[in-house]
């Protein structure tokens, strides 16, 4: 058994270390198909002037190809920004052609520019488009008419020219991740099935290696959390630093850097082929790998609390819901044309379920995307308050949600590092409720956008603006580099309880109006610290259990681990009658007087 | 108006009178009134922070403005004595066993002092310390001094590796002496030996555990109960010897222990030996001095001493007159819980006196759980009978009712991995519930998480066949009831 383990632990090493490897594994050579098949037409003839050299070229790393195309895009811009820009010498020319006391006209634009060359023909066409406000208008000072010209001159540089002769940073971000993935070339491309066992086949097997032989090897079913803190991993040790570091980086290339990360997206083509019958993309591989870290770790979690039916058949269900649910459905969906839809995905934790796009798409579709949006509201209206008040917010955070899954499972070697300090519960509640407030405001921007075509909120708020920042910093940044990356170093649950505006809003109703509590038992409770240890909520669940009051907390997801750990038999998970859920402290046992209520 | 309004001063006259006027004249008329606590501030000194003193530590200071000063040689801060071998096997940390933040002694105005108390001077009211700090006056006395492991003369007691399981000074010698050994060997099979047992087990290191008794703690556990236990050691591969007295400890040469010899005289090689023969008052210290002392330090009823303004509770008090079939020393974390409480009332004002109420505890033996309500002993007494339910594949859980033979009411039971709801059974056994009713209830005492297998069903029918002349109808749930 021991040595099974052991291979297992080899054979996993091995299995990330070729992952890991395959990083960099590929060549890159940009061809003239790959630009015919990434650029737009019109824009073929310049990119292909400007990026002369690197057709052809071989690259033996996407670092430099990275770096070389986005020169050659700025070159590109630039360039044309030189070409077909207004230089000083226009706006001087515009400038005399009218007086500020006289009304402005932009029939002065056929004088100054009386050629017919084309770049004299946008500039005046442009000029028509983004200054044609100005026609007709009377200007107090020439210093405010050349301002004016001049203003009208920087923005034809930054959107026009861009627009329309070069490329703005949107499609240069696209586009170095599509050249890129398309000019790889090397053994993943050629044989994908082969490095998808040399990595993720070898991984889960080493994994399942290490982990089954626990069921004997760790000792009879029972709570074994030896060594824990003794533990490089789960302790904050090197080990876990490493971890952290590695899941850190991974989120970072993941959502603002995809283009480096091509290789890896490469590798799981076949099997995005086989479900949705297209190439994979960034978010596809994320998907892949999170459903195979919570079916692998849901293993894990099975062995280690194998004596606990109640975290057994939780476990089922986190690996169910996002299997089936968030993995499989929505990619099956895509593949008959239907919308991507997660089911089990909730706003405001989806919080981009009321972008216009998204809506458009949903209400395009007809029928079922209409159920689609339906049910989604139906959620967010009745699902989330009805269950919440039949059992608590379990129902969905530690049974049903992806963030809860992955750190159920993945995340459970680290539940003992949450901060149960009175402090962090005092940040908590600003950090969380402000990120629910931060996403109630941005969608209801977005959706004043949508009604009215107007992107201006209050007159003041770009909502435009405000979903960006909402997406970079919360979306992307909190809830993956944070809210996953910090597992080794702050718990697993940092997203859940600093940050997710949908538990907010679930722990409300939990806090006010539920039947869901966590009971004390009488005067059993010795204080040993076993609860609040391994809650990962950072519930500081022992000052309720050794005063006897019952736990009703906005944060608790209701994991079940503190009633798992405690050697007493104090806590236990119920729905019962409201009545008595803010119970006065009780501890069974002192008959030496009568508690005051 | 709020001030007038709440002592009940008619409108008009309220009206007239600022709050200034209305403090003053009730002042004037009622001095008494706005006392609601002594005006005076005594010096209340607690010997021992363990948890018997800062229970009532913390409850002098919700009820008064009393100084505390709570001094103990062993930690700063309060921390779960009970948690101690969960620190060794790595469970949790030190830091994570301290109930309290450290912030919430200053908050609470509880002053903490670490120092170990070598004397005390009874008619000046003044405490002696080690290493020539100056002494302390106190105007009330509170001696927590909790328990020392007990050594009965065994030969090679005091040898290096030679130790007790109480202290965190004690589980800070048994990191340091049981890194990298080949063998540690328990003596006494009760509670804290177990625990030793299973926090070197925790480690890989091989245990061989020596019980005096021929089963283990069937001092306690009735006959059945026990034997699970003693299954439960050995499915841990723990080397279990039942019968087996500690004779000597044979010590190297440089006076560190190398095995223990057996009362059959087998030798045991060894490097590290814990004795865990039971815990008895720690009282050395005052055993010469005015206060009157038996195993423990007496007390009446209200946990007072012999000397007035000196009291003592927890682990180090022994009651002059026991509490119906309590011990007179209880040794149980919730019995000191309860005496701080109590304690603090009558420092505060209010003599009162320590009412335990029924008598429940609990504890872990590896997996299996324990919990106790009433009174159940190894042998049931002349008045008792019991009703006793094991599971019958695995052997690991188990429910032992006793009864009066004659009323049959119920008296206590011993739950081993099922968890029982406290509050049920302490007003079943309070009210002198029938057998059969609480057999017929029994899942209002449920106290296991959800979707744990329920074996009430099993215990009824087990029940209809010992007694024939009643049947109980196992009911069964809807699903519906089930889910909601």
């Amino acid at each position: 058994m021991k040595i099974i383990q052991q291979s297992g632990l080899i054979i996993f090493l091995i299995g990330f270390g070729l992952f890991l490897f395959s990083f960099f594994l590929p060549s890159y050579q940009v061809t003239h198909s790959i630009v015919e098949g990434q650029i737009d037409d019109n824009k073929q003839a310049t990119f292909l002037e400007f990026a002369d050299d690197m057709i052809g070229k071989s690259y033996s790393n996407n670092i430099e190809l990275v770096s070389e195309l986005g020169t050659t895009f700025d070159n590109i811009n630039e360039a044309q920004v030189k070409k077909y820009g207004l230089s000083a010498a226009d706006v001087e020319a515009i400038h005399r052609a009218n007086r500020a006391e006289e009304a402005f006209t932009l029939a002065s634009l056929d004088q100054v520019f009386n050629s017919v060359k084309p770049e004299d023909e946008f500039k005046k066409k442009a000029f028509a488009d983004y200054g044609g406000w100005m026609d007709g208008r009377n200007y107090s000072s020439e210093d405010e008419l050349k301002n004016h010209i001049a203003n009208v001159a920087d923005n034809i540089r930054k959107y026009g020219i861009v627009n329309q002769f070069g490329f703005d940073k949107y499609k240069i971000k696209d586009l170095k991740y599509s050249i890129v993935k398309a000019a790889s070339n090397g053994s993943i491309n050629d044989r994908a099935g082969l490095w998808i066992f040399l990595t993720y086949g070898l991984t889960i097997i080493g994994a399942v290696m290490y982990l089954l032989p626990k069921r004997t090897l760790d000792g009879n079913p029972g709570i074994k959390n030896n060594g824990i803190f003794h533990s490089a991993m789960k302790n904050r040790g090197w080990l876990g630093i490493l971890t952290g570091t590695f899941l850190i980086v991974f989120y970072i290339l993941l959502y603002f850097y995809p283009e480096y990360m091509t290789a890896w997206i490469s590798t799981v083509d076949p099997v995005s082929q086989f479900l949705k019958g297209s190439d994979a993309g960034r978010f596809f591989l994320y998907g892949f790998i999170y459903t195979l870290c919570i079916l692998v770790m849901g293993v894990r979690m099975m062995i280690k609390y194998r004596h606990s039916k109640y975290q057994i058949v939780r476990t089922i269900s986190v690996m169910f819901f996002q299997t089936a649910f968030a993995f499989l459905l929505p990619e099956i969906l895509l593949r008959l044309n239907q919308p991507y839809f997660d089911f089990k995905n909730i706003w405001p934790l989806d919080y981009d379920f009321f972008f216009d796009n998204e809506l458009s798409t949903l209400i395009a579709n007809g029928g079922l995307g209409i159920f689609m949006l339906g049910w989604g509201i139906g959620l967010i209206i009745i699902g989330v308050p009805v269950f919440v008040y039949f059992f608590g917010k379990r129902w969905y955070c530690s049974w049903v949600c992806g963030c809860g899954g992955l750190a159920e499972t993945l995340g459970d070697p680290y539940r003992q590092l949450s901060d149960k300090s009175l402090k962090a519960w005092k940040v908590e509640r600003w950090t969380i409720h402000g990120v629910l407030v931060f996403a109630v405001v941005m969608t209801i921007g977005v959706l004043y956008t949508y009604w009215t075509g107007s992107s201006q909120l209050f007159g003041i708020v770009d909502t435009y603006q405000m979903r960006s920042v909402y997406g970079a910093w919360i979306g992307a940044g909190f809830a993956g580099v944070v809210g996953t990356g910090f597992y080794p170093l702050m718990g697993n649950r940092v997203w859940c309880r600093f940050g997710c505006p949908l538990a907010a809003y679930l722990g409300l109703i939990q806090r006010f109006k539920s039947r869901f509590r966590i009971t004390t038992n009488g005067g059993q409770c010795i204080s040993c610290g076993n609860c609040s240890t391994y809650c990962e909520m950072g519930i500081d669940v022992r000052w309720y259990a050794q005063r006897g009051q019952n736990i009703v907390r906005s944060s608790c997801v209701g994991c079940g681990v503190c009633s798992s750990v405690c050697p007493r038999g104090v806590l236990n998970l119920e729905n019962r009658d409201e009545d008595g859920r803010f119970n006065q402290p009780i501890l069974i046992g002192n008959d030496s007087f009568k508690v005051e209520a | 108006m709020p001030l007038q309004k709440s002592l009940g001063l008619h409108r008009q006259i309220a009206d007239l009178l600022t709050d200034d006027d209305t403090i003053f004249i009730f002042y004037t008329c009622y001095p008494t009134a706005f006392q609601t606590k002594p005006t005076s501030m005594d010096h209340i000194v607690i010997i021992g922070n363990g948890i018997s003193g800062i229970t009532a530590a913390r409850s002098i200071r919700k009820r008064s403005d009393h100084k505390i000063t709570v001094i103990s040689g062993e930690t700063d801060h309060f921390f779960s004595r009970t948690a101690l071998m969960y620190i060794y096997m790595g469970h949790m940390t030190y830091e994570h066993t301290k109930p309290y933040e450290d912030f919430f002694w200053a908050k609470n105005r509880i002053e903490l002092k670490r120092a170990w108390v070598s004397g005390i001077d009874f008619d000046k009211k003044q405490l002696q310390f080690d290493e020539g700090e100056p002494p302390m006056t106190y105007d009330k006395l509170v001696l927590a001094l909790g328990s020392k492991s007990n050594k009965f003369g065994w030969p090679g007691q005091d040898l290096k590796g030679v130790q007790g399981m109480y202290s965190y000074q004690n589980l800070e010698y048994i990191e340091e002496y049981t890194t990298d050994i080949s063998r540690g060997v328990i003596v006494g099979g009760g509670l804290i030996g177990i625990e030793l047992a299973e926090m070197l087990h925790s480690r890989g290191i091989p245990t061989t555990f020596l019980v005096r008794e021929s089963s283990f703690w069937n001092v306690v556990l009735p006959a059945e109960e026990s034997a699970m236990i003693n299954r439960e050691i050995e499915n841990n591969h723990v080397d279990l010897r039942l019968s087996t007295e500690l004779k000597e400890i044979v010590s190297d040469e440089n006076g560190r222990v190398k095995a223990v010899i057996t009362g059959d005289g087998e030798t045991i090689e060894c490097q590290f030996v814990g004795l865990t023969a039971g815990v008895s008052p720690n009282v050395a210290f005052v055993k010469d001095t005015a206060l009157e002392t038996n195993r423990g330090i007496l007390v009446d009823e209200a946990l007072a001493t012999n000397i007035p303004d000196v009291y003592a509770v927890g682990d180090c008090a022994e009651f002059r007159l026991p509490n119906g079939q309590r011990r007179p020393i209880e040794q149980v974390w919730y019995t000191g819980r309860m005496m701080g409480e109590t304690v603090a009332r009558t420092l505060t004002g209010e003599r009162t006196a320590y009412r335990p109420g029924i008598w429940f505890n609990s504890a872990k033996f590896f997996d299996i759980e324990y919990q106790t309500y009433g009174w159940v002993w190894a042998k049931d007494r002349e008045n008792e009978q019991s009703f006793y339910w094991e599971e019958p594949q695995l052997g690991n859980r188990s429910l032992r009712i006793v009864y009066d033979k004659d009323s049959k009411k119920v008296l206590g039971c011993n739950a081993f991995g099922l968890r029982m709801r406290h509050e049920v059974w302490d007003k079943w056994i309070g009210e002198g519930t029938q057998l059969q009713t609480v057999v017929q209830d029994l899942e209002k005492a449920h106290f296991d998480p959800e979707f744990f297998k329920r074996y009430e069903q099993d215990i009824q029918l087990q029940y209809n066949t010992e007694f024939p002349s009643a049947q109980i109808t196992p009911r069964k749930k809807s699903l519906l009831e089930k889910i909601f």
